[in-house]
């Protein structure tokens, strides 16, 4: 366990010096910013419009961090061929994967908690400028403290692409090539709905079947998304949350497993 | 008790897309390194010194075949507590400062607070890094990270020390650093195994080496055995030759060539002596400026070696 510390504790000291991590903060902070002037020009509905770009750009942008720094773990690693020094050393091959994940979803936590906050400031601020009536008429208060419950999903999925990232990693041996497949699965699973309901609109019964083998192949990333929920304060289903984290931790723990299996078999060429 | 060794170890890997065929990386490879050796592992570009060592490191894994290091499968991981290794043209993290990295590795190896800050600063110290060991490795020279790539090969004191290529990308001042650094090694009894495809190394430093052509060890030994290092002849060179004395010179040497301003290059047969030499630049009343034997040398032997094994002349 000490040695997934060491690791995990060395990715996210690399991995938050990254230029590439506070262009995307920065750019996700401007975002919300410019999310109000956006509000601006849509009279009455401003603070949804606001609340839900903010939402979008957090997910978005927690994306491009999971996806290209994510991809950096293992396969630039390989790549670079980094990961010899390492693997010599007293460290097991699953240690060092661990180790590898908990680091870079450690560093995605603290971004997410950087533009959770600054959401929350433009929100704050953004309650300043209202006038009484609008903030009446309003279905939440601007700074919602359920919108909280929006970015612990954005978390649960972004830790979920993570895992993906981390799995292509494992065997394919261009970094490029693994961040081009964890963002197919990851656009293919946001229409985790469709596919259970494709054999509705097909005729093809095997058509069908091979929709809804996909649609629980498939991580379901549509099912992480409650922004509307959140935003317009329409209630979840009771038990929901739990259900989805429960839903994030076993795909995480079947895609660690296989990872951990894949990895520890591979020959570095 | 053997640092190193191996028994027939294979690995063949699958080459082509469409229709894939067996490439033979390293067959058979049987091979013993006593404790406390300094091993030269040499051989050209492709064959087979890297694909040893990855096996060695569990990099990669044999087709058949086994390797033990300490007497420990190279897969254990408690040995690797006593063992240090630097690839082939290592990089390591962009982030991050040589004193994290080597912070990091000795962590790994259970280092902790003051006892790892110190373990750092000696190791820096021994391969030669000053205050830049602050800066982000992204800022490195080529040359740099090969030393920090030493250091954390040393990180944890080792038995035994793997090095691919250590003195690649070095410049003559980093080479004879490396130098100093293994024969430090050897002088406190590590083991040292290094891959090399510069004989002039492993001539200085070696006890024995292997030789590697095409994936198979054509010979290993030690060096006296392997080359006789007889002498073959003198290489002179003598300065302040009058015409008339190189007439002499000419009579009396096997070769002698003007170089220009009246210095001369003069080959003596094996017959002769070093006095003999002293005696010739005194007959002809010049200044001697250097006397070298002409010996058989590693290269030769190498060339041999390689050329029998491929099958095709290098000429």
């Amino acid at each position: 366990m000490r040695t997934i510390g060491l690791v995990a504790l060395h990715v996210f000291r690399d991995s938050v010096r990254d230029k590439v991590l506070y262009s995307i903060v920065a750019f996700a902070v401007v975002l919300m910013a410019v999310s109000y002037l956006i509000g601006q020009l849509t009279a009455g509905e401003d603070l949804k419009i606001i609340k839900d770009l903010g939402l979008a750009a957090m997910s978005l942008m927690g994306l491009f961090i999971a996806v290209f720094i994510g991809i950096g773990l293992i396969a630039r690693e390989i790549d670079r061929r980094s990961i010899y020094a390492v693997l010599a050393k007293p460290v097991r091959r699953h240690e060092l994967l661990l180790g590898k994940y908990l680091g870079l979803v450690g560093t995605l936590l603290v971004n997410l908690s950087v533009m959770a906050i600054a959401y929350y400031v433009v929100l704050a601020y953004i309650g300043t400028t209202l006038s009484p009536a609008a903030l009446k008429a309003a279905p939440a208060p601007p700074t919602d403290p359920r919108l909280l419950l929006a970015v612990l999903m954005i978390a649960l999925e972004l830790s979920l692409v993570t895992a993906v990232a981390l799995f292509w990693s494992t065997f394919s041996s261009s970094a490029l090539l693994s961040a081009g497949f964890t963002v197919a699965l990851y656009v293919a699973g946001q229409f985790g709905a469709d596919l259970k309901n494709f054999e509705q609109v097909v005729e093809s019964p095997a058509a069908g079947m091979v929709g809804r083998v996909l649609y629980y192949v498939l991580p379901n990333f549509a099912a992480f998304d409650i922004k509307a929920e959140v935003v317009h304060a329409l209630p979840l289903p009771a038990g929901y949350l739990a259900m989805t984290t429960l839903y994030a931790a076993v795909y995480i723990a079947a895609l660690l497993i296989a990872s951990v299996m894949i990895f520890a078999r591979r020959d570095f060429k | 008790m053997h640092a190193i060794r191996t028994e027939g170890l294979t690995k063949h890997y699958s080459v082509g897309f469409w229709r894939s065929r067996p490439y033979v990386a390293l067959d058979n490879l049987t091979l013993e390194v006593a404790r406390g050796e300094v091993f030269g592992f040499l051989g050209p570009n492709g064959a087979g010194k890297t694909t040893t060592l990855k096996l060695l490191m569990q990099l990669i894994f044999p087709t058949t075949g086994h390797a033990w290091i300490l007497d420990r499968p190279a897969g254990d991981v408690a040995m690797r507590r006593r063992i240090g290794y630097l690839p082939e043209n290592p990089t390591f993290y962009d982030n991050v400062s040589a004193e994290e990295l080597l912070g990091y590795f000795a962590s790994l190896f259970g280092y902790r607070g003051a006892e790892r800050s110190r373990r750092v600063a000696t190791l820096l110290d021994e391969v030669g890094l000053g205050p830049e060991r602050r800066m982000q490795l992204r800022k490195y020279s080529k040359g740099m990270i090969q030393r920090v790539g030493l250091a954390q090969a040393l990180v944890n004191d080792p038995e035994v020390v793997f090095l691919d290529e250590p003195m690649s990308g070095l410049d003559p001042i980093g080479r004879r650093d490396v130098r100093d650094i293994i024969l430090r090694l050897r002088d406190r009894g590590a083991t040292v195994f290094f891959s090399s495809h510069i004989l002039g190394d492993a001539e200085s430093m070696c006890s024995r080496v292997g030789i590697v052509a095409g994936g198979t060890l054509v010979a290993s030994g030690a060096l006296a055995e392997m080359v006789p290092f007889r002498i073959r002849g003198w290489d002179l060179v003598l300065a302040g030759v009058t015409a008339d004395a190189a007439a002499a010179l000419s009579a009396r040497a096997a070769a002698a060539t003007l170089i220009g301003d009246g210095r001369y290059h003069v080959v003596l047969p094996a017959s002769a002596s070093s006095e003999d030499a002293v005696a010739l630049a005194k007959s002809a009343n010049a200044e001697l400026v250097s006397v070298n034997p002409i010996r058989d040398t590693l290269e030769d032997f190498f060339l041999a070696r390689v050329q029998k094994s491929a099958g095709r002349s290098f000429d």
